[in-house]
């Protein structure tokens, strides 16, 4: 059981110019096995909830939960794949891996194997012993995927993990994201900013308000699995698509017209 | 002049050109010696390389140059070991930052040649002496490089560390350590080149061998060819000693080229 609850979730930044509200009181849970998104206008907060889960950030006040027990800190329960590139640059493929397993009380031989394991399922295999400066920006994040993915979390946290990817790329690490989460089933909450990428994967989009970020609303995607590039062209996905741009929309063009100060 | 692909990427034009800065003063300093009024002073460049040679020879130079070369091995040692853990407390912690840096910016600033006295006072005579001032001479610096080196460790990479539930000590040694490293062997470099400044200084007080006690006795007893011989020397070791420590690092951190 991996569940999350999270209520009335406040973060206040202060610095030199003063306090800058980042979250204004979010309540939402994911339900175990889960994929949940949520989407923003940039600067919206949306970051920050997700570091906040992973125990990277505290919060100014509000509670979050796993399965009833509160967040203090970062843990191995929650695995977090970031936006930027965060594999060891000193470390192969494999080396990263096992990087994540070296916590966890197993073999040499049980630590490689696992950990070939994981490469296998973003399709790496072949790749293990290349150095991240020798991978592609898709394959670096397959490789993030694998590394969090090999000690068992109960959830996986992702930050815009495909933001930095071309149009390509993206939509096919999407279906590797779902066909991984199809069969591992574990619970996401995935932060986008891309709107078709957060309907194509979830089970519930969120959407949240401008600074203060709170979630303003929440659409299920009742769109069958296993999810098929074909769907994308349905008309159940582009009727979601619109939903979603309609609530983003306001606070979009709300964004646009705010000076930044 | 035909310009092939080589000497247009620059792979034969630069270092001709490192060749000819050495070539134009060393066309100056032949000038200069064998100039009617030079009278003996500068010593020409055949007689002061003659003068190594013949050191060489009779064995002086070997044991200058092991007697040196290990006081700067151990007094640099003894000052790296100090500044590694401290300098990656100062660059990650803001206690750390605030226990370590000022402090240490504030001994910087004062010149090691002012602690010579007190070196003697504290560590008599003998090698202890020499380490101390090699140790003063570059410990501070290498404090705050190293501290440098490790805040700008990504923090993205100390995030992943945290969420893979590493503790701060793990993720110091295992993330932060190692992602500096490349930057580290870099510092550690420059500051061992510093520390062939400090070793002449350390050898004016009661050597038995060094370099620095050779161009002392040099000077002593004008014999000047014995001290551009000298200084010869330590320009070649420095360079051979930078470049070889280049050429490893290289080596070792292949992989973090692109990446950093």
């Amino acid at each position: 059981m991996s569940s999350i609850q999270i209520s009335a979730l406040t973060k206040v930044f202060s610095g030199r110019r003063g306090e800058v509200q980042a979250l204004g009181g979010v309540d939402l849970s994911l339900a175990d096995r889960e994929f949940v998104s949520v989407v923003g206008a940039s600067g919206c907060g949306k970051s920050t909830l997700l570091s906040i889960v992973a125990g990277l950030t505290q919060p100014t006040s509000g509670t979050v939960t796993m399965d009833g027990v509160p967040v203090t800190g970062p843990g191995r329960d929650r695995g977090v794949v970031f936006q930027t590139y965060t594999l060891f640059p000193w470390l192969t493929a494999l080396g990263n891996v096992e990087f994540g397993l070296s916590q966890e009380p197993l073999s040499r031989t049980e630590r490689r194997t696992r950990a070939m394991d994981e490469l296998r399922l973003v399709g790496l295999a072949e790749f293990a012993d290349r150095y991240p400066n020798e991978l592609s920006g898709g394959m670096k994040q397959r490789v993030a995927i694998a590394r969090s993915l090999a000690y068992r979390p109960g959830v996986l946290l992702m930050d815009e993990p495909f933001g930095a990817l071309d149009a390509l790329t993206r939509t096919l690490m999407q279906e590797l994201l779902t066909t991984i989460w199809e069969e591992h089933r574990l619970t996401v909450l995935f932060i986008t900013h891309d709107i078709d990428e957060a309907v194509f994967v979830s089970d519930r989009v969120l959407v949240m308000t401008n600074r203060p970020g709170r979630i303003k609303e929440d659409i299920p995607v009742n769109l069958g699995r296993p999810r098929t590039p074909a769907m994308a062209s349905s008309a159940e996905f582009r009727e979601l698509h619109e939903r979603v741009l309609a609530a983003i929309r306001d606070e979009a063009m709300a964004v646009m017209n705010t000076v930044e100060h | 002049m035909s310009a092939g692909p080589g000497w247009r990427s620059g792979r034969i034009r630069l270092p001709l050109i490192t060749l000819a800065s050495f070539g134009v003063v060393l066309a100056l300093w032949l000038w200069w010696s064998a100039h009617p009024t030079s009278n003996g002073f500068p010593p020409t460049p055949g007689r002061s390389v003659g003068r190594v040679l013949w050191e060489a020879r009779r064995g002086q130079l070997w044991a200058d140059l092991g007697a040196s070369t290990s006081r700067i091995l151990i007094g640099f040692v003894i000052s790296a070991v100090m500044a590694l853990p401290l300098g990656l407390v100062a660059g990650r912690t803001r206690v750390g930052q605030a226990a370590i840096v000022p402090f240490t910016e504030f001994v910087r600033y004062m010149p090691v040649t002012a602690f010579l006295a007190f070196s003697i006072i504290l560590f008599g005579l003998d090698e202890g002496q020499k380490w101390f001032l090699i140790w003063m001479g570059t410990f501070w610096q290498l404090v705050l490089m190293v501290a440098d080196d490790a805040k700008r460790v990504p923090n993205e990479l100390v995030d992943a560390g945290r969420t893979m539930g590493l503790s701060d000590v793990a993720i110091l040694r295992r993330i932060v350590l190692r992602a500096a490293a490349p930057k580290l062997w870099d510092s550690h470099r420059l500051a061992l080149g510093w520390a062939w400044t400090w070793v002449v200084l350390a050898e004016q007080v009661n050597p038995k061998h060094g370099l620095g006690y050779a161009i002392d006795l040099g000077r002593k007893f004008n014999a000047y060819d014995k001290i551009l011989g000298y200084l010869l020397v330590l320009g070649v070791v420095g360079l051979v000693t930078d470049q070889v420590l280049r050429m490893v690092g290289r080596r070792l951190f292949q992989h973090e080229q692109l990446a950093r």
